[in-house]
């Protein structure tokens, strides 16, 4: 049964993939991608990835909608030029397909516990995260602390796009080009329309607390950081929708984005120095308490918070860096 | 079970060169973007594909399970979608400078401006 609905959801995303490609509407291209996500989600939970599930739904089909409809009210929303070399590019993918395709064939077979991935370090986390961290779900034990360099790499990689975009986007254009789309009217929201309004009004404390329980017990089931900031940041994208943005900048204005942005980096940092201070290695969380098991989730708690504040703050300035530069 | 995994090993495949095909062959940038997103969405499947084990669940511990998939791709690719999502971002940022002083973001139209 699972097995059949797994090529279901396949099949589906190949054809939600040709139809973003060939329709001419950015529009529909863009709420096509987000059907696209939500499939990718459903396929990851198949696949037992609990967490990635929850990580691609947040973001593929919430927060990266938003975003791509926010720059297309910039740019415009239709395709005007034809594919170029059209015969050129499909001859070179349909080869590039039947090579990888011929590849797969030395591939090992889906869930084969003999598969060279699953002998090296994988096993090794799961073998020793009772033992050494002792939090039930070893995707944030891995995250947190057995890989905690390469998650403070991710965080500093998504905290540079935020000040790349705030960069890119604060600057005044010099001269504003004639045939450029006019200005969309100043952010009302959808404030006249009385159902979306109160529904939403409805759903954001919910989405509110769903996102500290995700980030809170991440150590538990599935969640953490990066969910519950996508998750928070979507819930005051939803209020920034229904009320206007100059509401949503009223409720949490820029000056404390900003420091969102930046505290959360800073507080993972800080984290890995406390352990150095204390007489371990950086991030090396075992140092914190006198017993190393609280240490550890002392610190993977701390981490954690670090993270979801960086990317509720990084995906919030985002947003309204895009709505702003509509109103220029 | 044999064909369904190389089954999701040709959705890979397929999925990886629309991508593909949207960014070498569409002239719209926004197009590009969104192509480079189901491109890098292929590669997130292929991964999750490979963590699965047969008859596991997902690496959360509970009593009364000893087989679990293994949570090292699982964790590569969450931390991947959220820097994903991240430099879309950035892409859109440079795609609206584009658009404001170009006037479009067509790759033609703007390479016929450069030429002026």
């Amino acid at each position: 049964m699972i097995i059949l609905f797994g090529v279901f959801l396949l099949t589906l995303m190949v054809i939600t993939a040709l139809a973003i490609v060939r329709s001419e509407s950015l529009f529909s291209a863009v709420i096509l991608t987000a059907i696209f996500s939500l499939l990718m989600a459903a396929n990851f939970f198949l696949l037992d990835a609990a967490d990635v599930a929850l990580t691609e739904a947040a973001i593929g089909a919430g927060i990266s909608t938003v975003l791509f409809l926010g720059a297309l009210a910039l740019t415009g929303e239709h395709e005007s030029g034809k594919s170029k070399n059209r015969l050129l590019a499909l001859g070179v993918v349909t080869v590039t397909t039947l090579i990888v395709i011929y590849a797969t064939f030395d591939k090992p077979r889906l869930g084969d516990p003999e598969a060279p991935v699953h002998q090296h370090v994988g096993a090794w986390y799961l073998e020793k995260t009772p033992e050494l961290i002792d939090i039930p779900n070893s995707v944030t034990a891995v995250l947190g602390s057995f890989r905690g360099y390469d998650t403070l790499g991710e965080v500093f990689v998504v905290f540079t796009a935020g000040i790349g975009v705030l960069f890119l986007l604060s600057a005044r254009p010099i001269a504003r080009p004639k045939n450029a789309a006019p200005a969309a009217e100043p952010g009302q929201g959808l404030r006249h329309y009385l159902v979306p309004r109160i529904v939403g009004r409805l759903l954001i404390p919910f989405i509110f607390l769903f996102g500290l329980y995700v980030q809170f017990h991440g150590d538990y089931g599935p969640g953490g950081g990066f969910q519950a900031g996508a998750i928070i940041a979507s819930a005051v994208i939803l209020y920034a929708l229904l009320e206007g943005e100059a509401q949503a900048l009223r409720a949490v204005p820029m000056s404390v984005l900003k420091w969102l942005v930046a505290g959360g980096a800073l507080l993972y940092g800080a984290v890995g120095v406390a352990g150095m201070l204390m007489g371990g290695n950086f991030l090396d969380y075992s140092v914190l308490a006198s017993d190393p098991i609280t240490g550890q989730h002392i610190g993977i708690i701390l981490i954690e918070l670090g993270v979801g504040i960086t990317v509720t703050g990084v995906l919030l300035c985002v947003f309204h860096a895009f709505a702003a530069r509509g109103k220029l | 079970m044999e064909l369904l995994g190389l089954y999701y090993y040709w959705v890979f495949a397929v999925l990886l060169m629309i991508g593909f095909y949207a960014v070498i062959a569409k002239p719209n940038l926004i197009k590009k973007l969104i192509g480079l997103s189901i491109f890098q969405a292929a590669v997130f499947l292929l991964y999750i594909t490979m963590g699965k084990v047969e008859g596991g669940t997902a690496p959360i511990f509970q009593d009364g399970v000893s087989l679990y998939s293994n949570p090292l791709p699982q964790v590569l690719i969450l931390t991947a979608i959220v820097v994903g999502i991240s430099t879309t971002a950035l892409g859109l940022g440079i795609v609206v400078r584009i658009k404001e002083e170009y006037g479009s973001i067509e790759e033609h139209e703007i390479q016929d401006r450069d030429r002026q």
